[in-house]
């Protein structure tokens, strides 16, 4: 019965640990390179609403409707003065430049809050819970995140399948220049995938800031599991990225049910495994880039 | 204008030294010769503070070896560090006097790489960056388990502790002094060798490299153990002269921070570039250590600044063309030509 309850608790983990793969594989789609202070924006947009609720009170989930928008825009800009600029800087310029901004932000939180552990505090919904048998309890908190998680999922994919921009997007992504050639401006759409990463990515830092805690660091954790996620799912498809989260968190619970120590160890020996013998990933689409 | 070709008799001369390369290698050849006596002239603290230097030193050249040359960013290269001052431990726990140890670790390093690479060579570009980056944190996890050698709170080393530590630091100074002046020696014979020469064709167009016959993993797969027996080397040397290690620190991505930083800033594939940025990163880090978090704020938007607004960094942007090169690492042709009749 541990088991399942592991089980049970990792594909709820697993729901939000895809929420942070889908913008590093959308703008590794478009822009073919990973930022690197992707998780570390997660940290920021927690830190935003830890601020915004010192000040300003209440419960924090009014915080998404502040914080998700800020987090767009950011996005947009980070991707018109930096990201563009890095682009054209050579191949290695957008990993160096993301890598830089990462430590910065970082440091800077580091600086601001002290490395001490913070948590976005819900009242009762942060520990009440469903009872399903007797040994096995669905949080609802964890259970409404991985909803929340899993329907935000499915809208980004039925938004790249059905919709205008998303078919530009699409396009960008298969064939950046032939996308150019008609008409695509790439600009803009580099700057919608970049927006569109940062909201993915504040909403489950918000998450994650609810569920757990973080520091000023945790941001590189975020990024290497929402990395390991997408490598184990497969490039091609969002359905591929949330099935790679799942299997992260279950290998991270079940891990930490053989030892407490051992949960993050054993998603990266799953990572490794995927990589050691099917590195296109388990749900790689053919031909597919996004 | 014709479209004849003129007779020219032509005066082609290959050479691989210049003068500037010839006065360079003196000059290099007294700096090292003048930092080898150095110990019996100046005081301890500095010795030890010319160690931590030459630590920053290696790093800077083994992550260039890779990046800079090899095109492959990792920030997963303190695992090599790590895993060498770790092994440094095991040995000396094991009776083997810590200065020995040394080689032995550096040897394991270079072997332990050989397996890793096939793992981290089924990523490419930015997903071998966070892929080195697992790796690394791997190590650490795994190493952090094992209780004999500290497990998480880590150990110290003290089996130098019957020497004084000016003996000590003198030795652990020279250790250093040579790793850094082999880990030159190799990365200047690397270049000028035909690997050399088909890294950095991969390095500039993996595809045409491999059309005309280069074997790109096998190149590749060179660069990248040279770069890990030299990250290695940096891990000694600060098990060395720290005399303690914790996983946490050794494994620590802010040395790749600081690896990025020193080459970023020195220049990119340049010979010079390294020794140029881990000048500048650890007067930085005099400078700025005693300010916390500052001097990580400053290093990370120095980085993100010198990669937008001088990619070539400092020692490219005084020697664009190469043309100053310190190091004889490239044939040259000088033509002197004297055209006997045409326009």
């Amino acid at each position: 019965m541990v088991w399942t309850n592991a089980v049970v608790q990792g594909l709820l983990l697993g729901g939000l640990y895809a929420l942070f793969s889908v913008g590093l594989s959308l703008m590794f789609g478009v822009m073919r390179f990973v930022n690197l202070a992707h998780g570390d924006f997660s940290v920021l947009a927690a830190y935003a609403a830890y601020v915004l609720v010192e000040h300003a009170g209440g419960t924090p989930l009014w915080t998404f409707a502040a914080v998700v928008p800020m987090a767009a825009v950011v996005g947009f800009f980070l991707q018109h003065f930096i990201l563009d600029r890095a682009l054209g800087a050579g191949e290695l310029s957008p990993l160096l430049v993301t890598f830089g901004l990462s430590i910065f932000i970082e440091s800077a939180l580091q600086q601001g809050f002290g490395a001490n552990n913070d948590s976005l505090f819900l009242g009762p919904l942060s520990y009440q819970s469903w009872k399903i048998t007797n040994t096995l309890y669905l949080g609802r908190l964890e259970v409404i995140v991985f909803v929340v998680a899993v329907a935000l999922i499915s809208g980004l994919q039925l938004f790249l399948s059905r919709t205008q921009p998303g078919r530009l997007l699409r396009a960008t992504a298969d064939n950046p220049r032939a996308a150019a050639l008609s008409g695509v401006n790439p600009r803009r759409v580099r700057a919608l995938a970049t927006a569109i990463a940062l909201a993915t990515v504040a909403v489950g830092g918000l998450f994650l800031a609810m569920r757990t805690s973080f520091t000023p660091t945790s941001g590189s954790n975020d990024l290497i599991f929402a990395f390991e996620a997408v490598i184990i799912g497969g490039l091609g498809s969002l359905w591929g990225t949330l099935l790679g989260g799942l299997i992260l968190g279950v290998a991270q619970t079940v891990g930490s049910q053989i030892n407490p120590a051992d949960g993050i160890l054993a998603g990266h020996l799953v990572f490794l495994a995927v990589l050691a013998y099917r590195p296109q990933g388990i749900l790689a689409a053919r031909n597919a880039a996004l | 204008m014709s479209t004849l070709e003129a007779p020219v008799m032509t005066n082609r001369t290959v050479k691989r030294y210049s003068r500037n390369s010839l006065g360079a290698l003196g000059i290099g050849a007294v700096v090292a010769a003048v930092l080898v006596v150095l110990p019996a002239f100046v005081g301890e603290s500095s010795i030890n503070q010319l160690t931590q230097f030459f630590s920053f030193l290696i790093l800077a050249i083994g992550w260039n070896v890779l990046a800079g040359y090899g095109g492959m960013v990792s920030i997963g290269q303190q695992a090599y560090l790590g895993i060498a001052s770790y092994a440094v431990l095991y040995l000396s726990l094991h009776g083997v006097l810590s200065w020995w140890a040394a080689p032995i670790a550096i040897a394991f390093c270079g072997v332990l790489s050989i397996p890793i690479s096939y793992l981290a060579f089924r990523l490419r570009g930015s997903f071998f960056a966070i892929g080195t980056w697992v790796i690394a944190e791997v190590c650490l996890l795994v190493v952090a388990q094992i209780e004999s050698l500290g497990g998480g709170a880590g150990a110290s080393l003290n089996d130098l502790n019957r020497f004084s530590p000016n003996t000590a630091g003198d030795v652990t100074y020279w250790v250093g002094l040579a790793i850094v002046l082999i880990s030159l020696a190799s990365v200047a014979l690397l270049l000028r060798s035909r690997v050399g020469l088909a890294l950095m064709s991969i390095r500039d167009d993996e595809l045409a490299a491999e059309a005309t016959g280069v074997n790109v993993m096998r190149t590749k797969r060179i660069a990248y153990v040279l770069s890990a027996t030299i990250c290695a080397g940096a891990g000694v040397l600060l098990i060395l002269s720290n005399l303690e290690v914790q996983p946490n620190s050794s494994f620590s991505v802010q040395y790749s921070a600081f690896m990025i930083f020193m080459v970023l800033v020195g220049g990119m594939g340049t010979f010079e570039g390294p020794i140029v940025g881990a000048i500048v990163f650890f007067a930085l880090q005099q400078w700025l250590a005693a300010n916390g978090a500052w001097y990580l704020i400053i290093l990370g938007a120095v980085a993100v600044a010198v990669t937008l607004w001088l990619p070539r960094g400092v020692w490219g942007t005084v020697d664009p063309r190469n043309r100053r090169s310190l190091v004889p690492l490239r044939h040259r042709v000088s033509v002197s030509a004297t055209v006997e009749s045409g326009e």
